[in-house]
C-alpha cells in the first residue's frame, strides 16, 4: 500500500501540490487524473525520491520514505518522457540498467512480447518514439517489482503494441501488483483502471471507482463525468 | 558505486574526448622536449600550459558531461541507487578518465626521454600532482554550476567565468593590489590570496621546486619561512588537500536536495 | 744549479716527538739551524705563539697535531724561504681584540704552506704584507655560526704574488679574503658553507681565480673595487638566500668573466657600477636571477653564454642601456630558426617586465610563472613600455653552446 500524507510542493513561486492525501489500493490499478500541469508527474515522482515534498510524508508498506535507495527495489517505473543515454544500444542499456538492480529480470520476455529484438542493437537515438517507448516500457516491468508507477504509458504507442500493454496491465494486476497509472486516454483509464484520483489545482477532486464517479455526477463515461467535475470547480 | 565510475570512464572513452585529450599532452609534451632538448625547460613549458589548460578542460568537460549525462542520471534516480553513488560515480569516472590523459599523456613522452634518469622526476611528479588535483577541483566546480543551471548556456558561460576568474582575473587583481599597495606590508596579504585560489596553490608548489633560489631571495620574515621551510610545502599540500574535497563535498550537497 | 746548492749546504734534520728529548717544536725551531728541516712525529703537542726566525722546513708526519688550547696564534713565520708542512694545527685562539689565527706570515718572502690541515680555526692563515707565497693542499675548517665570532680562512693583507691552489676551507667568515692584494692566482680551490663569502677581493688588481668551486656559501665570490680580475672556469652552486648571490661585482672595472658555472644560486651574478666586463661562455642555470644589475654599468659585453631556465634572466634597473648582448643561448626564447644556422630569426628580449615589477614590489614574487604575469611579459615584449628598448640579442643561439 502506498499512503501519500499531506503532501504539499511549491517549484519557487508556483505551488503545484497543496496538500495531497490519499491512498493507493493493494492490488489494484489506480489512475491519477487531471488537466496538463496539474501535477501528476510531480507527486509520482515524490514517491519516487526524484522530487523532494516541502512537507508531507510518503510510506509505502508502513515504510516511510526517508532519502534510502533500497525500497526503489520493489517499484518499477515509466518515465513520463522516455530519456536515455543517447549513444548506448537498447542491450546495453538494458544490461547496465539490470547491473544497477539486484532482482533478476525477465526482460527476455518482454522484448518477446514487442517483438524489440531486431531494435537492439541499434543506437538508442535512432530508435522510432513508439520503439523507445517499448524499451521504456520493458524496463519498468522487467524487474517484477510489487509496484508499478506508469506515467503515461500509452504515448506513442500503436494499437497492437497498446493491446499487449493493456494485456500486460492485466497479467500484472492478476499477479498481485500495485498499480499506479496516469494517463489522459480516458478510454485506456475506463479499460484498466479500478479506482481513479482526481487532481486539479494542487488538490485531490475526487478518489472511487470509476462507477462511484458516473453516478455520483450523473454522467454516462468517464470522459463527461471529468468534464463535469471540472466545470463544477469552475462555478 | 564503481559500478557508475566504471560505466562513465567506457563511456567517456567511446566518445573518443578522452584519447583527443590525451593525443594531446603527447603531442605538446613531445614536442616541447624536441625543441627545448632539456627536460626542466619542457617542465617549466608544460607548467605555463598545464595550469591554464587542466583547470579549463576540466571546467568544459565537467558543464558538458554533466548536460549530456542528465538523462542517464534521470534514469539513474529511479532505481535503488543512492544520490552520493550516482553524482560522486559520474563525478570520480569524468574525474578519473580525464586524469588518465594526462598522467599518460605527459607520462609516456616524458618516460621515452627519459625521466626515470633524471633528476627533474621529482619536479615531474608534483606538476602530474597538480595536474590531477586541479582536473578533479575544477571538474567538481563545473557540476555544482551546473546542477545549479538547468540552463546550458547559462550554466556554460557561468562555468566558463568561473574558469576565466581562477585562471587569470584573480592574479590580476592581485598584482594590481600589491603595486596599489606596495608601501604597506603586503606578505600576509599576498601569501594567504595566494594559497586561496588552487591554480595559484598548485603554481607555488611547482615554484617551490624550479624556483626557490628566487623566492628566497626576498627578505620577508614570513616568506622566509613559508618557501625556506618545510612550512610552506605542508600548507600547500593541507590546502590542496582540502581543495579537492571541497567541490566534491558541494557537489553530494547540492545533489542531495535538488528536484528532477 | 739547485743541485750544487744543496750539496754545498750540509741539511741536518732535528726529530720531535712527545717522548724525545726534544719534545717540543719550538725547543726544535731553536736548535735548528738555516734550512734544516725540523721533523715533528706523530703525537699532540700544547704549544702555541711557536716562532719560525729562520729559513726552515717544519715537516709532520702524519698524526702530528698542533694543539694551540685556544690560547692564540700558534705558529709565527718571521722569515723568509720557511715551509710548514703535513701538520694538524687546532684550537686556535679566540679573541675580540687580536687577529689569532693557525699560521701568521708576516713581512716575508718565499714561504710554503702545505698539506695543513686546520682545525676550530678563528683565522686560518693571516698573511701581511708578504710575497711570493704558495698556499696548497690545505685544509681549513672553523665552526663558524655567526659572523662576529669568526675570522677568514685565508687571509691575505698588502701582500703579492700568492698562489692559492687545491685548499678546501669550509665553515668560516670568508674562505679566502684579499685586501690590497696583487698579481695573485687563486686556482682549484673549493670553499662552502662559509657565513659570508667562498672569495673576496677589495681593492685587489691584476688577480686571476679559475677551476674554484664555491658553494653554499653567505655569497660566492665578492669582488669590489678592484681591475683586472680574470675569473674562468669556477663553479658557483647554491649559494641561496636573501640578498645572495654567486658572483658579486661592485665598482669593478676591465675584468674577463669566462667559462664559469652558475647553478641555483639566488642571484648568480650581481653587478652594481662596473664597466667594461666580458662576459663569456658562462653557463648559467636555473638561479632567481641570472644577471641583476644595478647602478651605473656601462660597456659591458654577454657574449655566447647560456642562460637556462632561470626565474629571470636580466634584470636591469635602468631605461638606458649601453651593454651588449649577443649570440647567447636564452630557454625562454621563443622565436625560430627557418634558415638552420643555429642562430634564431628573431631578436629576444631577455629583460621581462615581471622582474621591474619584482624589483618595486618584492612580495610579488609570489604571481612568477602565472599565466596572468606572462601576459603582461608578453605585452611588454612585443611593445616595450619600462624595459630598455636596445636592451636586445639579435642573434639567440637555439642551443645551449658547447
Ligand atoms: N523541476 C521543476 N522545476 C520547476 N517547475 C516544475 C518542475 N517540475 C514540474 N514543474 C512544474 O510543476 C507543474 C506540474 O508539473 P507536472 O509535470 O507534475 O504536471 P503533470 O500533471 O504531470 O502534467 P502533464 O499532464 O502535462 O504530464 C508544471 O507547471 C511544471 O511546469
Ligand atoms: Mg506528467
Amino acid at each position: 500500500m502506498i499512503e501519500f500524507k499531506n503532501i504539499k510542493k511549491k517549484f519557487g513561486q508556483l505551488e503545484v501540490l497543496k496538500g495531497i492525501d490519499f491512498e493507493v489500493p493493494q492490488g489494484k490499478v489506480t489512475a491519477v487524473l487531471g488537466p496538463n500541469g496539474s501535477g501528476k508527474t510531480t507527486l509520482i515522482k515524490s514517491l519516487l525520491g526524484m522530487v523532494f515534498p516541502d512537507s508531507g510524508s510518503i510510506h509505502l508498506d508502513n515504510y516511510r520514505l526517508n532519502g534510502k535507495a533500497e525500497y526503489r527495489n520493489n517499484i518499477g517505473y515509466l518515465p513520463q518522457i522516455a530519456r536515455f543515454p543517447e549513444n548506448l544500444t537498447a542491450r546495453e542499456l538494458l544490461k547496465m540498467v539490470s547491473s544497477v538492480r539486484a532482482s533478476n529480470n525477465n526482460a527476455g520476455e518482454l522484448i518477446e512480447r514487442f517483438k524489440l529484438d531486431e531494435y537492439l542493437d541499434k543506437k538508442l537515438q535512432h530508435l522510432s518514439g513508439g520503439t523507445r517507448q517499448k524499451i521504456n516500457i520493458v524496463m519498468a516491468l522487467m524487474f517484477d517489482a510489487d509496484y508499478l508507477i506508469l506515467d503515461e504509458p500509452t504515448t506513442g504507442l500503436d494499437p497492437i503494441a497498446l493491446r499487449i500493454l493493456k494485456q500486460l496491465i492485466a497479467e500484472q494486476k492478476e499477479a498481485g501488483k500495485t498499480i499506479l497509472v496516469t494517463s489522459h486516454i480516458l478510454n485506456f483509464v475506463e479499460e484498466v483502471a479500478d479506482e481513479v484520483v482526481f487532481l486539479l489545482e494542487g488538490h485531490i477532486h475526487y478518489q472511487g471507482s470509476i462507477e462511484k464517479l458516473t453516478s455520483t455526477t450523473n454522467t454516462e463515461g468517464l470522459e463527461s463525468a471529468i468534464a463535469r467535475l471540472m466545470e463544477d470547480q469552475h462555478a | 558505486m564503481l559500478n557508475i565510475i566504471r560505466y562513465t570512464f567506457y563511456d567517456l572513452l567511446r566518445s573518443r574526448w578522452s584519447i583527443f585529450y590525451m593525443l594531446f599532452f603527447m603531442l605538446t609534451s613531445t614536442a616541447l622536449l624536441f625543441l627545448s632538448n632539456d627536460l626542466s625547460s619542457a617542465i617549466i613549458s608544460l607548467m605555463n600550459i598545464l595550469l591554464i589548460l587542466a583547470p579549463l578542460v576540466g571546467t568544459i568537460f565537467g558543464v558538458i558531461f554533466y548536460y549530456n549525462s542528465s538523462d542517464f542520471t534521470e534514469l539513474l534516480l529511479a532505481h535503488p541507487l543512492k544520490r552520493s553513488t550516482i553524482f560522486l560515480g559520474q563525478l570520480y569516472g569524468l574525474c578519473i578518465s580525464l586524469s588518465l590523459s594526462l598522467v599518460l599523456g605527459l607520462g609516456i613522452p616524458f618516460l621515452f626521454y627519459g625521466l626515470l634518469y633524471s633528476d627533474a622526476i621529482f619536479d615531474f611528479l608534483i606538476l602530474l600532482v597538480d595536474g590531477v588535483v586541479l582536473t578533479f577541483i575544477f571538474v567538481g566546480l563545473a557540476y555544482i554550476i551546473a546542477l545549479k543551471n538547468d540552463n546550458k548556456v547559462k550554466g556554460f558561460g557561468y562555468a566558463l567565468l568561473m574558469w576565466l576568474i581562477f585562471a587569470i582575473l584573480y592574479d590580476g587583481m592581485l598584482l594590481v593590489i600589491m603595486m596599489q599597495f606596495q608601501d604597506y606590508p603586503l606578505d600576509t596579504f599576498s601569501l594567504v590570496s595566494t594559497v586561496l585560489n588552487p591554480i595559484d596553490l598548485s603554481r607555488i608548489l611547482i615554484l617551490l621546486k624550479l624556483d626557490i633560489s628566487a623566492l628566497l631571495g626576498y627578505t620577508g620574515a614570513l616568506y622566509q619561512k613559508f618557501f625556506g621551510t618545510v612550512v610552506g610545502i605542508s600548507i600547500s599540500f593541507t590546502l590542496l588537500a582540502i581543495w579537492s574535497l571541497l567541490p566534491s563535498g558541494l557537489v553530494l550537497r547540492i545533489a542531495t536536495s535538488k528536484d528532477f | 744549479m739547485t743541485i750544487f746548492i744543496t750539496s754545498l749546504c750540509v741539511q741536518a734534520q732535528i726529530t720531535v716527538c712527545t717522548t724525545c728529548t726534544i719534545s717540543s717544536i719550538q725547543q726544535g725551531i731553536d736548535l735548528a739551524t738555516a734550512y734544516d728541516t725540523v721533523f715533528v712525529e706523530e703525537g699532540v703537542y700544547f704549544e702555541y705563539n711557536i716562532a719560525i726566525g729562520k729559513p726552515l722546513t717544519i715537516l709532520g708526519e702524519n698524526g702530528a697535531i698542533i694543539d694551540g688550547q685556544k690560547q692564540g696564534t700558534i705558529l709565527k713565520v718571521q722569515t723568509t724561504n720557511a715551509t710548514i708542512s703535513g701538520l694538524t694545527l687546532r684550537h686556535v685562539g679566540l679573541s675580540h681584540t687580536e687577529e689569532y689565527a693557525a699560521v701568521h706570515v708576516s713581512n716575508t718572502k718565499h714561504f710554503t704552506l702545505n698539506r695543513l690541515t686546520v682545525e676550530d680555526a678563528f683565522f686560518g692563515f693571516l698573511i701581511e704584507g708578504s710575497s711570493k707565497g704558495r698556499i696548497t693542499n690545505n685544509k681549513l675548517s672553523g665552526e663558524s655560526e655567526m659572523e662576529f665570532y669568526s675570522g677568514n680562512g685565508i687571509h691575505a693583507w698588502k701582500s703579492k704574488e700568492l698562489v692559492i691552489t687545491e685548499n678546501e676551507i669550509r665553515n668560516l667568515r670568508d674562505g679566502i679574503y684579499l685586501e690590497f692584494v696583487d698579481n695573485s692566482e687563486v686556482v682549484n680551490n673549493l670553499s662552502e658553507n662559509n657565513i659570508r663569502y667562498g672569495l673576496h677581493f677589495m681593492f685587489s688588481n691584476n688577480n686571476a681565480y679559475s677551476n674554484n668551486t664555491f658553494t653554499k656559501n653567505g655569497a660566492g665570490v665578492a669582488v669590489m673595487f678592484s681591475k683586472f680580475i680574470e675569473m674562468k672556469d669556477n663553479h658557483f652552486l647554491n649559494n641561496w638566500g636573501t640578498a645572495s648571490f654567486g658572483l658579486l661585482l661592485k665598482e669593478i672595472y676591465d675584468a674577463e668573466i669566462t667559462g664559469n658555472t652558475f647553478d641555483e644560486n639566488t642571484v648568480a651574478i650581481a653587478v652594481e657600477g662596473s664597466s667594461r666586463i666580458t662576459y663569456q661562455h658562462n653557463k648559467l642555470s636555473a638561479n632567481g636571477w641570472g644577471v641583476k644589475m644595478s647602478g651605473g654599468c656601462y660597456s659591458n659585453k654577454f657574449l655566447s653564454n647560456a642562460f637556462s631556465n632561470n626565474s629571470f634572466d636580466v634584470s636591469f634597473n635602468s631605461r638606458l642601456n649601453d651593454n651588449e648582448f649577443t649570440g647567447n643561448y636564452w630557454s625562454t626564447y621563443s622565436g625560430y630558426d627557418l634558415n638552420k644556422d643555429g642562430i634564431g630569426d628573431v631578436p629576444h628580449r631577455p629583460v621581462k617586465l615581471f622582474s621591474y615589477v619584482v624589483n618595486k614590489t618584492p612580495e610579488s614574487i609570489v604571481l612568477l610563472r602565472s599565466f596572468f604575469v606572462d601576459l603582461i611579459n608578453f605585452t611588454e615584449n612585443v611593445a616595450p613600455v619600462f624595459t630598455p628598448v636596445d636592451l636586445i640579442d639579435n642573434s639567440p643561439l637555439m642551443r645551449v653552446p658547447s
